[in-house]
């Protein structure tokens, strides 16, 4: 592979850009469904890792360490290959009518984010002070409902600004999809580089696309911190 | 009832998890992993330290580049900068380079990036009096940074650094990607040598990472406590 000339004009029109664009588009519906999912997955698992009944909570905080602790390659691969195994048949044949390695992708991207998540959301709430609680549920709240209208409203303005960032992550782990097949942003880049032997070219409009999405959701980070959690300058609560 | 698993895949191809062929071919498996892994903190605490020094040196010329760089390697998938390293380097030493080392490169520089943010935050976490103390005592700006204010926020960095090491552990499974023999791949061969037995197979490859990567979550933990207290000074 010789670095013959740089030209990125291959991949700005025609066949290839419409690659990239499918990608793109793969991409993001990708990591927006596992993001959506994660989130209440991880949001059930916190209030669970914080409930009083022990079995309850240490199977929440089993799930947090197994899935924080294992690389996403290797879980893509077990609901890729190992869920025949494991699902039902008929499920099984429902799911390979379909598009079974994106429907993978975000069952394996949806347990490793809601792991993350999860603690995110855990953080935000214990930041909240303890007699918040005791007082909602002195004055008749149950465990479940003063976490609703007292609690998670407040933490949910703190846990913002983290569950931004996940959602950067999982833009940037649904990279990863590319093992089981899936047509992301990064699967694409590989198809050009091997149809066109533009290496170059392909990687590098993939990973102005990835910055771009990196950089906007930075911005919009610093701006939620700037305008929303301190607008009278650093240092208000 | 028969059992839907089946683990004796697992005990036949045990050794080769391990080591890969190692005795006859090449060293390989979970053992391949450990080492690029360690290989790879190593080097990326270096280059971490010198990122991080670099990004809060007052001279702007320099300062201002690396914060763009690390940025940008901060903005791309880990995936992205393997590949990358897979096609610049041998572009750049004109022969064909190992696997391992395009690998260990790559991790290296994204870990590095990483870790320059920690060092950063490790710094300003160091009163800001100290360093104008150091000053005003005649020393120069490196040297109040090395004898003064880096032992100190060192410590403070340690927790993160073992935390970067188990990123880092479950990285390198990426290596995959470029074919290195690492223990997925191995995983990976055996998956499509046997192709029936994938789920026992991905089940205990989770779970080797899993139980390595956890003793070290819990080193780091163990280490936040027991260097917290030292932090009141």
């Amino acid at each position: 592979m010789s670095a013959t000339q740089f030209d990125l004009s291959v991949v700005l029109h025609g066949k290839y850009a419409e690659w990239l664009y499918e990608g793109l588009i793969t991409t993001l519906q990708l990591s927006s469904i596992s993001c959506v999912l994660a989130f209440f997955l991880g949001l059930n698992i916190a209030i669970m890792r914080m409930t009083s009944f022990t079995p309850v909570r240490w199977f929440a905080q089993c799930y947090l360490e197994f899935f924080r602790n294992t690389p996403l390659i290797v879980q893509l691969f077990f609901w890729y290959f190992g869920s025949y195994q494991i699902l039902p048949k008929p499920i099984n044949d429902f799911l390979n009518q379909y598009n079974f390695e994106f429907v993978a992708a975000v069952i394996a991207l949806t347990f490793y984010t809601s792991a993350f998540i999860a603690e995110d959301i855990r953080s935000g709430i214990t930041a909240i002070p303890k007699e918040q609680m005791e007082a909602s549920r002195s004055s008749g709240f149950s465990y479940l409902r003063s976490m609703h209208y007292i609690i998670l409203p407040q933490a949910v303005r703190h846990t913002i600004p983290p569950l931004i960032n996940q959602f950067l992550n999982l833009t940037k782990n649904s990279s990863m999809a590319m093992v089981i097949g899936v047509g992301e942003l990064t699967y694409q880049a590989r198809q050009i580089e091997s149809q066109a032997f533009k290496s170059f070219e392909a990687f590098f409009a993939a990973t102005f696309i990835y910055i771009c999405i990196s950089f906007s959701i930075t911005i919009l980070v610093t701006w939620y911190d700037k305008k929303v959690l301190n607008p009278l300058g650093k240092g208000t609560p | 009832m028969e059992s839907i698993f089946d683990f004796s895949v697992i005990s036949d191809n045990f050794l080769q998890l391990l080591i890969g062929r190692y005795p006859h071919g090449p060293l390989g498996g979970l053992a391949l992993t450990l080492i690029l892994a360690f290989i790879s903190v190593i080097l990326s605490i270096f280059g971490g330290l010198i990122l991080g020094l670099l990004c809060i040196s007052r001279n702007k010329f320099i300062s201002l580049p690396i914060i763009a760089i690390v940025n940008i390697v901060r903005a791309m998938p880990l995936l992205m900068v393997i590949f990358w390293m897979f096609f610049i380097l041998p572009s750049i030493t004109g022969g064909k380079i190992p696997e391992n080392t395009t690998v260990i490169c790559a991790l290296s520089i994204f870990t590095s990036c990483y870790i320059s943010q920690i060092v950063i935050a490790g710094i300003a976490s160091i009163p800001r009096g100290q360093t104008e103390a150091s000053i005003s005592t005649g020393l120069t700006y490196w040297q109040s940074m090395r004898y003064i204010i880096l032992p100190q926020g060192l410590r403070n960095m340690i927790p993160s650094f073992v935390n970067q090491f188990v990123s880092l552990i479950k990285d390198t499974s990426l290596g995959y990607i470029v074919g290195v023999s690492e223990i997925t791949q191995v995983a990976m061969q055996i998956n499509n040598r046997t192709q029936i037995h994938s789920a026992e197979i991905f089940i205990f490859l989770a779970f080797i990472y899993f139980i390595i990567c956890f003793i070290f979550t819990s080193l780091s933990r163990w280490l936040e406590k027991s260097l917290s207290w030292k932090k009141v000074i």
